[in-house]
Parts: structure tokens; sequence; C-alpha cells
């Protein structure tokens, strides 16, 4: 039988059809196929919505505090809402509140306006937060202390000599007899002693160091700093209930290495995690052991055994995290798939019975099979874990970008939730302490591209509110927070119990003054002090003469006693901006260097009448 | 007419009966919360201040809600318009309010112990007119808050009269102005004193006629 050419042609277009149809259907699909899936049904939006929305004049259940990063800061979140109720400046300058302006807050900072803040650290009595006080690391070697009944930074400790790089901080220990620090990158130490970097195996050193916090006051003062090989030490943790008196640090680098160090650090399977036994430490700064480096008393364990130890752990190991009951560690080796559950109780053996393997600069390593419990396969890139109530850890992945959901004990992995996108930290409710509450996880992560209105190249980090009250976790709310979160911390709200004006009782400040009549302008050669009241809705006095030249110091007192009632003075052309709470005192010195007329006026709106709070500083 | 005072006077004087002595000392008795408790209470409320302004007036001195704080931010407020600040100084009513509450007491003491029918009725007219200019005393005070307003004042409002007894809108604020604890205990001694009044008056008013009887 003869085809036509029509039924040639016809056959042909319907091959060449079909052939299309093939390859079009094996071309790469435009999103992944497992894209939608996250997508929860209605239903599962419709809880969602429940869980997170706390109705207009309704209050959280609980405050997140969670680090600025190098903005230097501190953001304070309520949850479920994770509405973002209140920023805390900590080692920069916050023109909001007048940070950083005025004499007292400017001191604190000194020559430094940024810091990168990266792990805060809640106060703690019997490894349970105690709403107290809040403490953060900076890298700059400093550590500060937030008075949780103000929210406010009243101390700023350091630079602490020796410690360069302070990323492993500010973890403290279960009652707050300390806060952690470490160096991240290792130099010669004292600071200030150049030493070539072909030298950097055996002349460069790493620390690191518990800062004492006095019971009472949270003031925070000189502990202890061991000696430590030229290690990055990068995340710690106290121990806690059975391990109470130990602190864990790890480390990459281990191979001493230089360069590029993405490469050359990532070379050995295992790095460490040192334990340090800082009760022994305390004794033998107590007992006057150290050497005198940099000011203080260092403490070389080549001659004084027994207050460090290595545990082997791989690899490049990120976080360091004991469980509630202090009895596992959680390693998670970072360039690894798996994280590592050590054996306190094993440790203490292995450390009794001499299980080494070797040492490093003198530190005894101990052997590795001889601690372990699990090396559980959590997935790619496991950074931090954090702790439920019901015995299950919850581990970030920074590769998979997952949250992995797991058993103590059984090491069993139960459940992954992905997030948007590459998360690093992850903080539970009350998930580090003694007694997890868990409910709420928040995923800190590191992207958020597409999550969000675009608000071009600078993109904000996004955090991810998951419920952990069911098997399955769920994602029931994405946040968009500053640069940059690393470490939060979820409290209980009915734990911290802020004040709303400072009582004039309390205030003794000398300078401070309380009656109009008392206002006004004293002079002492060239130092001008002007008492000021701020008061709705009248800056009083309302000029102040000085001559040019003079060093001017203007003390404002808000006399008021009303919530919310706080009071600015903002200084035109002299860049001076202070806002004053109810009941407080500030003061601000200047040299009064430019003749003229320049206004100041209250610069947080008061009052019906807040536009006609101001007045002239007059230079003549 | 002579017969009628002879026979008024001859109610007065007689001796008052255990019923209303008791009554008088319980009533005197009840003087005493007057020095404890508020008498008046204003109560104001604004967008602003969900929790309410409180101010409380004592026979002798003014107490504000929240530590004494609300009366600050009364006053705060107040001088926009430009009323003068309540202080206590400005209270010739608690120099002699305390005093007058202390000799009705007294005076109450001494009608229980040696009393007649004539110092019952004085007391109660004493008491009458305290109660009426202490309450004349009160009204007029806001009154003039109300009205003598500083001409330089930053917001000009109409004079107007603060409420003394229920609620009124003033701008934003909603305010209540209620008798409080004192003053119901006074009430309760006018009560006390209206029941001693009747029984000694119908106790009297037996005796007489059984007198009368007797005599006739």
């Amino acid at each position: 039988m003869r085809l036509s050419r029509k039924t040639l042609v016809t056959a042909a277009v319907a091959v060449a059809l079909l052939v299309t149809a093939l390859l079009v259907g094996r071309c790469a699909p435009s999103a992944p196929k497992g894209k939608g899936k996250a997508v929860a049904g209605s239903s599962d939006l419709a809880i969602a919505a429940q869980k997170t929305y706390v109705a207009p004049g309704d209050l959280d259940e609980y405050y997140m505090f969670a680090s600025g990063g190098h903005s230097g800061q501190i953001y304070v979140y309520g949850l479920p809402s994770m509405r973002h109720l209140s920023t805390i400046p900590v080692y920069t300058p916050y023109p909001a509140t007048g940070y950083g302006f005025d004499d007292e807050s400017k001191a604190m900072l000194g020559n430094l306006t940024w810091g990168d803040a990266h792990h805060p650290a809640l106060s703690e009595t019997n490894g349970d937060y105690d709403g107290r006080w809040l403490f953060i690391n900076d890298m700059n070697g400093r550590l500060a202390r937030i008075d949780l009944r103000d929210f406010k930074t009243k101390q700023i400790y350091g630079p602490v000599p020796n410690i360069s790089g302070n990323h492993a901080s500010s973890f403290v220990t279960p009652n707050t007899e300390y806060a952690l620090m470490g160096t991240r990158f290792s130099i010669p130490i004292p600071k200030g002693t150049p030493a070539s970097i072909d030298k950097y195996a055996s002349e460069y050193k790493g620390v690191i160091a518990g800062m004492k916090i006095d019971a009472k006051t949270g003031d925070i003062s000189y502990g202890w700093e061991i000696l430590m090989p030229p290690f990055d030490y990068d995340l710690g943790d106290a121990g806690k209930k059975l391990s109470d008196g130990w602190a864990f640090f790890t480390c990459y680098n281990s191979e001493r290495a230089t360069g590029k160090l993405e490469v050359t650090a990532s070379q050995r399977d295992r790095d460490y995690i040192a334990a340090v036994n800082w009760k022994e430490a305390e004794k033998a700064i107590a007992a006057g052991q150290g050497d005198m480096i940099g000011g203080v008393k260092v403490l070389d364990p080549k001659k004084v055994p027994g207050i460090v130890y290595f545990l082997p752990c791989g690899k490049s190991p990120h976080g360091v995290d004991v469980a509630p009951d202090g009895k596992w560690i959680i390693g998670s080796g970072k360039l690894q798939g798996v994280t590592t559950a050590f054996n306190f109780e094993k440790i203490q053996t292995a450390i009794r019975n001499k299980d080494f393997t070797g040492d490093e600069d003198g530190i005894p390593v101990l052997k590795y099979e001889s601690i372990k419990d699990a090396e559980v396969a959590v997935g790619l890139g496991p950074l931090h874990t954090q702790f439920g109530p019901d015995g299950f850890a919850y581990t970030s992945l920074f590769v998979d970008s997952a949250i992995a959901k797991w058993k103590l004990g059984t090491w069993e992995v139960v459940d992954k939730v992905p997030m948007s996108y590459s998360i690093g930290h992850l903080a539970a409710a009350e998930g580090d302490t003694v007694s997890p509450d868990g409910n709420y996880l928040v995923g800190l992560n590191k992207l958020s591209h597409g999550r969000h209105l675009s608000v071009g190249p600078s993109q904000p980090e996004s955090s991810q509110l998951v419920d952990i009250t069911e098997e399955k976790m769920k994602i029931i709310f994405d946040a968009f927070t500053e640069p940059e979160p690393h470490y939060a911390q979820i409290v209980k709200a009915d734990k911290i119990k802020p004040i709303e004006v400072y009582p004039k009782e309390e205030n003794k400040n000398p300078l401070a003054i309380w009656d109009l009549k008392d206002a006004g302008v004293t002079r002492s050669g060239s130092n001008v002090t002007a008492k000021v009241i701020l008061v709705r809705s009248t800056i009083s006095p309302t000029a102040i003469e000085v001559n040019r030249g003079d060093l001017v110091k203007v003390a404002l007192t808000n006399i008021e006693q009303t919530t919310d009632e706080l009071h600015g003075f903002g200084l035109l052309d002299y860049n001076i901006n202070i806002v004053v709470d109810p009941g407080e005192t500030k003061t601000v010195t200047f040299r009064a260097d430019k003749p003229g007329v320049f206004p100041y006026y209250c610069t947080n709106f008061c009052s019906a009448l807040h536009q006609e709070m101001q007045g002239y500083l007059i230079v003549k | 007419m002579k017969t009628l005072f002879e026979r008024a006077n001859r109610y007065l004087n007689l001796p008052l009966d255990l019923g209303p002595r008791g009554i008088l000392l319980v009533a005197a008795l009840l003087l005493v919360p007057t020095y404890l408790l508020p008498l008046w209470k204003l109560t104001m409320f604004a967008p602003q201040y969900p929790d309410g302004l409180r101010l409380g007036i004592y026979s002798y001195k003014l107490e504000g809600g929240n530590a004494g704080q609300d009366i600050k931010e009364i006053n705060v407020l107040n001088h926009y318009i430009g009323m003068k600040d309540l202080v206590a100084e400005d209270f010739t009513e608690f120099k002699w309010m305390p005093f007058v509450i202390g000799a009705l007491a007294l005076l109450l003491l001494r009608t229980a112990v040696l009393g007649k029918l004539a110092t019952l009725v004085d007391i109660v007219v004493v008491f009458g007119y305290f109660a009426a200019f202490s309450l004349w005393s009160f009204g007029y005070k806001l009154y003039r808050y109300g009205h003598d307003l500083a001409p330089t004042a930053a917001v000009k409002v109409p004079p107007f009269m603060p409420p003394v007894f229920g609620h009124k809108k003033l701008a934003n604020f909603e305010v209540y102005s209620y008798p409080a604890a004192g003053s119901y205990a006074l009430a309760a001694v006018a009560l006390l004193l209206a029941a001693a009044l009747w029984l000694a008056w119908r106790e009297s008013r037996a005796e007489l006629a059984s007198d009368g009887r007797m005599a006739g």
C-alpha cells in the first residue's frame, strides 16, 4: 500500500510534536518537585493564624531577646506575634533613645562606636532564667550587662586583655557565676606583640575565659583566663546539673593553619571541643596561680593540669549545647552530616582513667570512642541545638536549610522542617535551660529573598516561628529582622518585671532638681552648669546664655513620674540629642565653640504643646 | 402660748433612755472611719488614661491614685487650661473639718452620757449644718476651680462646673464624682441621729403621757 504524501507529512508532524512534548517533559521543572508541599492547607493556615494572632491590646506570651549582630544592639520581640517591641542599644549609639550622646553612655562606649554582638545570655538561678540581667558579647573583646529592670545597658566591660575576637561568649554558668569569653582569632599575646604569620602555630595563642558576675549587682569583673593553642574558639556553653562546674568551647582550625582557612582549616576530620573545669580554674586563680599577661593572671594548662581537656569532634564544629539534664554535650560538626552526643559521665571516666590519645600543647585529648554516645544523622551542616521539655532536641542545618527534630537517648530523627533560608541559630522557648518550655521555636535565618516585599539589595534577615507543640513541626509565621540576629533567647513574659518610671527617690544624681525654682545656670570660671527641668511642656530655663569657649554641662531632669512621658533635648548644630525617661537625670558636656543662637527642643513627642517645648542656647 | 413652751421644755429636759444613748455611742464610733477613709472620690478616664486618674478627698487631705502620681498628672493636664493646681494648702476645709468632726464626736459622747433630748436636738442641728455647709463648700470649691481659669491659659475653655455628684464629660475626659466610704459613714451617723431623735421623742411622749396620767 502506498502512503499518500499528505499522510506522510501528517505523521512526521505528529512524531515531531510527540518528541517535542517528551523533551519538554524531561526538562528541569521551573520549581523543585517538593515545592508546594510546604504550603499549608487552608485549615492549617487558619490554625497558624489563630496561634500567632495577638489581638490589639493583648500581650504576648514570651519575650525574645535577639542579638543584633554588627548593629551592636539587641532587639526585643513578643512571641507568638513576632512583633518587634523595642531595641536595646548596647555597643552602638542609638539616637532614638539618646544612647551614646549623654556623658555616661558616651563614656561607656569608649572609643568604639560599633560592636558585633552575637550571643545574649539571660542570667540564671539553678540553670533557669531568673529575669534579672541580660549579658551579651562583642567581638571587640567586650561583655555588656543589660538590667532587665529598665532594659538599659548598665555596663560594658573590656576590652578584656588577651581575648581576640570574642565570639564564644557570653554563655553564663547555671547560677550566673561567670559569663564565658573566648578568642576566635588567635594572636600573639599580650596584645601589641607583633609576630610573623609564619610563627602562627607556636607564637599565636588562643584564650578562653570566664568573667565573674557579682551575685547581687551583676557587675562584671575579671575571673579567669586559660592559655590555649592557636585554634579558633567558636562557641560555648556552660555545663548544667550533672555537668555543672564545667564549660565547653568548640574550635575549628586545630590544623593551626593560616592563609585561605576555608581550605587550610578544613583538612582534619576532627577538631575539638575544649572541656573546661571552671571550678578548678577559679580555685587556681584564687590560689594566685597563673602568669601575668597583659595585666591579668592567665592559667597555663601545662602548669595547672586538670583544668582543660579536648574532646575530638568532627568536623570544624560550630555549636556546642548541653542537654537540660547536663548529661549530654551536643557538638555539631558544620562540615558533616551528623551531630555528636558526648556523654558527660563517660568524659569523667575517661579523664579518671587517663584514656587519652595524645595532647595539644599539654592539654590531654580524650579518646573519641570512649566518650561519645551517638552520632546522630541530622542532615547537612548542623550548627546549633535547642531542647524541648520532652527529651526532644532541635538542630539547625545550615546547608540543608532545615531544622531536624530528634530524640535524646534513642538518637532517632523524627521530623524535619525546611527553613527559608539557610538557618543559623535557633531558639526554643527557654530551650537552653534546665527546664525547656517547648511551645515555640524560632529559626534565625541568614537569607530571606523572595519572602517579603523587596526592599532593594540590603535584605533583611528572616526569623520564622515554628510550632513545636505537636509531633510534626509547623512554620506558623515569617518575621523579618534587621541585620543581624545570631543567637536569641526566649523567656516567659512573667519572669521579666520592668519598671516604667524611675522613682524620684532613687535618683541620686547630684545635679538632679525637681523644683522649677532650682532651674538655671551657674558659672565657675569658664565652666558652666545648667540645671534643666523637663516637664510638660516647657524646658526650664527657656534660655541658656554662655560665653564662647565655655565648657558647658547640661544636666537634664525629667521630673515626670508618669509612664510614657519621655522628653528629649535636641540641640541643633551641636550634635547633641538626649532623651530622658520619667524620673531620670542625664548630663551632657560640650565646649561652646560656635558663637550664635542655637535652638534646643523636645525631640520625643510628649503632649499637645510638645512643639512649644523649646528654648535657646545663646553663645556670646 | 406659755403652756406650749412649758410643754416643749418639759419634753426637752427629759433625760434620754438607754436606746437613744446606745445609738449615739455607735454614731460617735462611726465618726472614727471618716479620719481613715475618703469622703469623696473623683475618677477620670480618657483614651490615653484607660486605667483612669483617681483623686480621693479626705477630711484633711487630698490623695492621688497610683501612689500619689495621679494628682500630679491631673495638675499637669489642668495647667494647659489654666486651672489652679490642686494643693492641700488651698483647702481651708482640711484645717477645720477634722476638728469639727472631733467636736461632733465629743458632743455625741457627752449626750450619750448625760444627754437630754435638748442636747440631742443640738447635735442634730449642728450636724445638719455641718453637712450642708461641707457640701456647699465642696461644690463651691469645685466651682472656683472650674471658673478661676488663668487668662493666659494655652487652651481656652469656657468656665465649667465639675461634677459634684454623678458623671460629666469634660473634653476628652469622662469624669465621675461620687461620695466615698467616709461620706457613707457620715450618712449613717445622720440616719442614726434621726433614729435616736425619733426614739427619744416617742419615749418622751410616752413618759409625759404617763406623768400626766399620774398627775391627773
